[in-house]
């Protein structure tokens, strides 16, 4: 036992965070395209917004571990919880 | 001695030239520091310029605010130094927390490239201490995030402590409460979507930003004289 360091088995986990717009915030873009879909004929359509998805592999010792690094990164970096909402999805282990 | 500007510079930002030539023609100094630096090399004032730090990826300034020389702005800010960001500048101060709430896009989602006319509201930001509550100055704006938003709370309490810097008379963007410039607490932190740096000679259209880069110099002047040991 030359190393001291625990070899702590680490797998691979998928990310997908899904960024949308906070309620009652602006959404310019998905007001401009839910104006122009009533020119094609949709006259039925409400509600439309744009977001963004991100999608990211993380290696981490369990789900729980990669989904709290995934939400430090929503926090700090992936969306701005001024104007944004961000929804994390960890699938199952991805075959390396 | 001129009051020392530092100018800080991203990979994207494009105004930076423009801000140093207009702080050097109304009589301070201009040094151009990289954003990779971590130290703001003894200046009396920082300006944040505009352009399209990192791209722009992800959201306006959202990777430029993690740049080892935010962290020296920030400090700067903290000990009382004025900062004062213009354009993207503005939209790196709001994700770095220096400023409060969100500049989204345009309402009319087009980027916008004109000559607007804005309002000053309060005298007593670093960018607006040598104008008069109630002028109205010719400003070219150049922006396609330029539409600035926050909660409900955080506007009330930007109105209450007079912290609205200046408003758009007639709205371009979609702004909250027709809102051009904010300052934070103190005044010394100030985003600003127009660009006074271009509004300095008249045969170019308007020369109405010197009043503001003069006023910023003024403070800058004032820092480097009431703590001349401060971050030299």
């Amino acid at each position: 036992m030359r190393s001291r360091v625990a070899t702590i088995a680490r797998v691979r986990y998928a990310a997908h965070v899904d960024v949308t717009h906070l309620a009652g915030v602006l959404d310019p873009q998905g007001a401009t395209v839910q104006r122009a879909l009533p020119a094609l004929g949709y006259d039925n359509v409400s509600d439309v917004s744009i977001g963004k998805t991100i999608r990211l592999v993380v290696d981490a010792p369990d789900e729980h571990a990669a989904r709290a690094q995934v939400e430090e990164m929503c926090e700090r970096l992936l969306a701005n919880p001024v104007i944004e909402a961000y929804e994390i999805t960890i699938s199952e282990p991805a075959q390396v | 001695m001129s009051a020392r500007v530092a100018v800080v510079l991203f990979p994207g930002t494009n105004c930076e030239l423009d801000v140093a030539y207009a702080v050097e023609r109304i009589g301070g100094s201009a040094t151009i520091v990289f954003h990779t630096e971590r130290d703001l090399l003894g200046a009396d004032a920082v300006v944040v310029p505009g352009g399209f730090a990192h791209g722009d990826y992800l959201r306006t300034g959202a990777i430029a605010r993690f740049s080892p020389i935010m962290e020296a702005v920030a400090q700067f800010a903290s000990d009382g130094g004025p900062v004062v960001g213009i354009c993207n500048g503005f939209q790196v101060l709001t994700e770095a927390r220096l400023l409060p709430g969100v500049l989204q896009k345009n309402s009319g989602l087009r980027f916008l490239c004109d000559t607007v006319e804005v309002e000053i509201v309060t005298t007593r930001s670093a960018l607006t201490s040598g104008a008069t509550v109630g002028d109205v100055l010719r400003l070219p704006i150049n922006h396609f995030e330029g539409n600035y938003t926050c909660d409900a709370a955080t506007l009330e309490r930007l109105r209450t402590d007079d912290r609205v810097v200046a408003r758009y008379v007639d709205n371009p963007n979609g702004s909250l409460d027709d809102i051009a410039g904010i300052c934070n607490a103190a005044g010394n932190v100030v985003g600003l979507m127009p660009h006074p740096e271009r509004a300095i000679e008249s045969i170019l259209g308007s020369d109405d930003g010197i009043v503001l880069l003069r006023s910023l110099l003024d403070a800058a002047a004032d820092r480097a004289t009431a703590s001349p040991a401060l971050a030299r």
